[in-house]
């Protein structure tokens, strides 16, 4: 392996402002193997090391992985959020990606008893209930359905649930990266229930999970045939075991806790099943002491993933600030970015493309000189719903709710060009 | 010629009717149709109606010693749970408080989930292997500790849909959102009226978990 050729280097700071080998660079710096100091030795006019030398050839990695370089962008956890890891949530590294997609191996995990690993022979979807013919139907079965490709962002309904009283966690991906994008390939449930037939009475659907929490929630019947599929694929190739390998629900735009994985069961019935998932979790605590149930859009949302608590600025003068929007409702229609705390705004640039119920990326260049900033963005959607302050949903909600805050984040960048998630007030 | 339209009449009435009939109803041809023995091991769920309690009964009397064996080292023997597992005991009273405890008792707004969610997934890392006398006997002993049944009430298949939670009324459908003043897709843009000083800082806070140094 290439580790062997590691040459340690000194670091070379002229590049970088006075002070400014920020903490968050040190936090979030590599834990093995390469130097990712620069190498002066491989500048111009120098050979590099890599010229002089052959690379390894094909089939060295028969599935690619990232480069050496980039071994920092990872899930992580919260260790202290949950009692164990196998009913716990990692956080997707949203502050080190580009684009809308979410790389497969970062999308966020969610499992509440752990990674099931299905063998697809083995696998069986029943729909039983309120159907004119119960039916079970392989992974093979699944396949020769008319497919359908699309791109939705898959949310948890507690992102972003540690910071309604104040903020608490200082990483963009802690924050907001309960949230990944990806396309799915899969069937469209109005077509599957072709086959199964739906007697009159039916209006909700149990969907149940074959892990050992055995997931349950109950759906709507007008969403099913709406939009739902059952997905085998994301981004081209099969699920995830983590993603619910080798079939999961896709509900699109409302919270991810309904996108049951290791699907094993859909239920037809007349009235909802009030699973431990929807009354005791998922629900929404008021002050008064009563609590919202049944909120499952995910309501539209955006934030700034670079400069972030991860991503101190390191450079004076010009600089592309760069995030990410998304709305359950729809499309998103035009994104706001602050730099003074909310007082004035200008209006982002949404990239292309722009699709319903899919995260958005924006960016807007500014130009840095040293000087502190109070960054925000704000997401409107085709319905023109613009995102909240977190004052305007405390006043509704207060702050115990855990679940849908979908509230405005402030980044303050200090003159060390380190970032602080901060509360205004 | 007859002989044709006698062939083609046949060939209407015996492969094209029927055909036609049977694809109103099913396009694809695709899956088999689930036997009722199949689906009796898969269809677990209980609703709060009690449609779908399997056959079976238990006290508080005996779910005590099921629960000390199955449950107490997460949960704790009095339902307090230990460390960061849930409690399922206590917490009335509490949830318009600052610091709301939701417990079967407190929060949970009926029976059925509590024995459909302990079938399908408790012990943990053991999901599905209780008897449906043993789930009866452990609902029944955390109802019982909760102070909504008697330590001798025999909760069962037939009951199990008419026990009255404490927090049954606790919930507000349907969803109101969007509740946020409607500005049309037209916030403020210059000189907005908004706090900008800054009251807390995660970074003080100081529960983010730190990477390893190198």
């Amino acid at each position: 392996m290439k580790k062997n050729k590691q040459k340690k280097l000194k670091i070379n700071r002229r590049e970088l402002l006075a002070g400014s080998a920020s903490l968050g660079a040190i936090a979030f710096s590599s834990k093995i193997g390469y130097s990712k100091e620069t190498n002066p030795n491989n500048l111009p006019p120098n050979v590099p090391e890599w010229t002089g030398e052959l690379g390894d050839g094909v089939d060295a990695n028969p599935y690619g992985m990232p480069s050496e370089f980039e071994n920092n962008v990872i899930r992580r956890n919260v260790e202290w959020l949950t009692a164990s890891t196998e009913s716990s949530v990692n956080f997707t590294p949203i502050q080190d990606l580009e684009g809308i997609v979410t790389p497969n191996g970062l999308c966020f995990e969610r499992h509440h008893g752990g990674v099931s690993i299905i063998n697809p022979k083995d696998y069986r979807l029943m729909i039983n209930g309120l159907v004119d013919r119960e039916m079970i139907f392989t992974l093979d079965d699944l396949k020769r359905f008319p497919q359908t490709n699309k791109f939705y962002f898959l949310e948890c309904a507690a992102n972003g649930g540690m910071e309604w009283k104040g903020s608490q966690l200082n990483g963009c991906q802690y924050t907001f990266g309960m949230v990944h994008n990806v396309q799915y390939t899969g069937v469209k449930l109005s077509d599957l229930i072709l086959e199964t037939g739906l007697k009159p009475k039916a209006k909700w659907v149990l969907a149940e999970g074959s892990d050992s929490s055995g997931m349950t929630r109950s759906i709507p019947i007008e969403k099913i045939l709406y939009d739902c599929l059952i997905a085998w694929a994301m981004n081209g190739e099969a699920l995830r075991s983590e993603q619910g390998y080798p079939a999961r629900l896709v509900v699109p735009g409302w919270e991810g806790n309904m996108w049951v994985k290791w699907l094993r069961r859909l239920e037809f019935g007349d009235k909802p099943y009030m699973t431990r998932e929807e009354t005791s979790k998922y629900t929404d605590l008021l002050p008064d002491g009563k609590a919202r149930m049944f909120t499952w859009v995910m309501d539209a949302k955006s934030v700034v993933t670079s400069p972030s608590p991860e991503k101190s600025i390191l450079y004076r003068g010009i600089h592309q600030l760069r995030g990410l929007a998304w709305s359950g409702r729809g499309k998103i229609k035009r994104v706001d970015v602050s730099l003074d705390g909310g007082k004035n705004w200008q209006t982002a640039k949404l990239h292309d493309p722009v699709m319903s119920k899919s995260l958005a990326r924006f960016t807007l260049q500014f130009e840095w000189n040293g000087q502190e900033l109070l960054i925000q963005s704000r997401a409107i959607d085709e319905t023109n719903y613009v995102q909240p302050t977190i004052h305007e949903l405390q006043k509704l909600r207060g702050v115990n709710s855990i679940y849908h805050n979908n509230s405005i984040a402030t980044w303050k960048v200090n003159k060390d060009g380190t970032v602080d998630n901060v509360r205004l007030g | 010629m007859f002989a044709l339209v006698k062939k083609l009449v046949i060939f209407l009435v015996i492969l094209i009717i029927p055909n036609l009939l049977i694809a109103e109803e099913r396009k694809f041809y695709l899956g088999k149709i689930a036997t009722k023995t199949e689906i009796a091991g898969w269809d677990i769920d209980v609703r709060p109606d009690g449609l779908g309690a399997p056959l079976g009964s238990g006290s508080a009397i005996n779910g005590e010693e099921v629960y000390a064996e199955q449950c107490a080292s997460c949960h704790g023997d009095f339902g307090e749970g230990l460390d960061r597992w849930p409690e399922l005991v206590g917490g009335e009273d509490s949830l318009d408080t600052h610091d709301p405890v939701k417990t079967t008792g407190s929060y949970w707004p009926y029976a059925s989930t509590m024995y459909d969610y302990i079938y399908r997934a408790m012990p943990f890392g053991v999901a599905q292997s209780l008897t449906h006398d043993e789930t009866y006997q452990v609902v029944a002993y955390l109802l019982y500790m909760n102070e909504i049944i008697e330590e001798d009430f025999v909760l069962n298949d037939k009951n199990i849909g008419k026990i009255k939670m404490p927090n049954v009324e606790g919930f507000l459908m349907p969803d109101p959102r969007p509740d946020i003043a409607n500005v049309n897709g037209n916030p403020c843009m210059q000189n907005c009226n908004t706090p900008t000083e800054i009251i807390g800082k995660a970074r003080d806070i100081d529960v983010t978990p730190e990477e390893e140094k190198s």
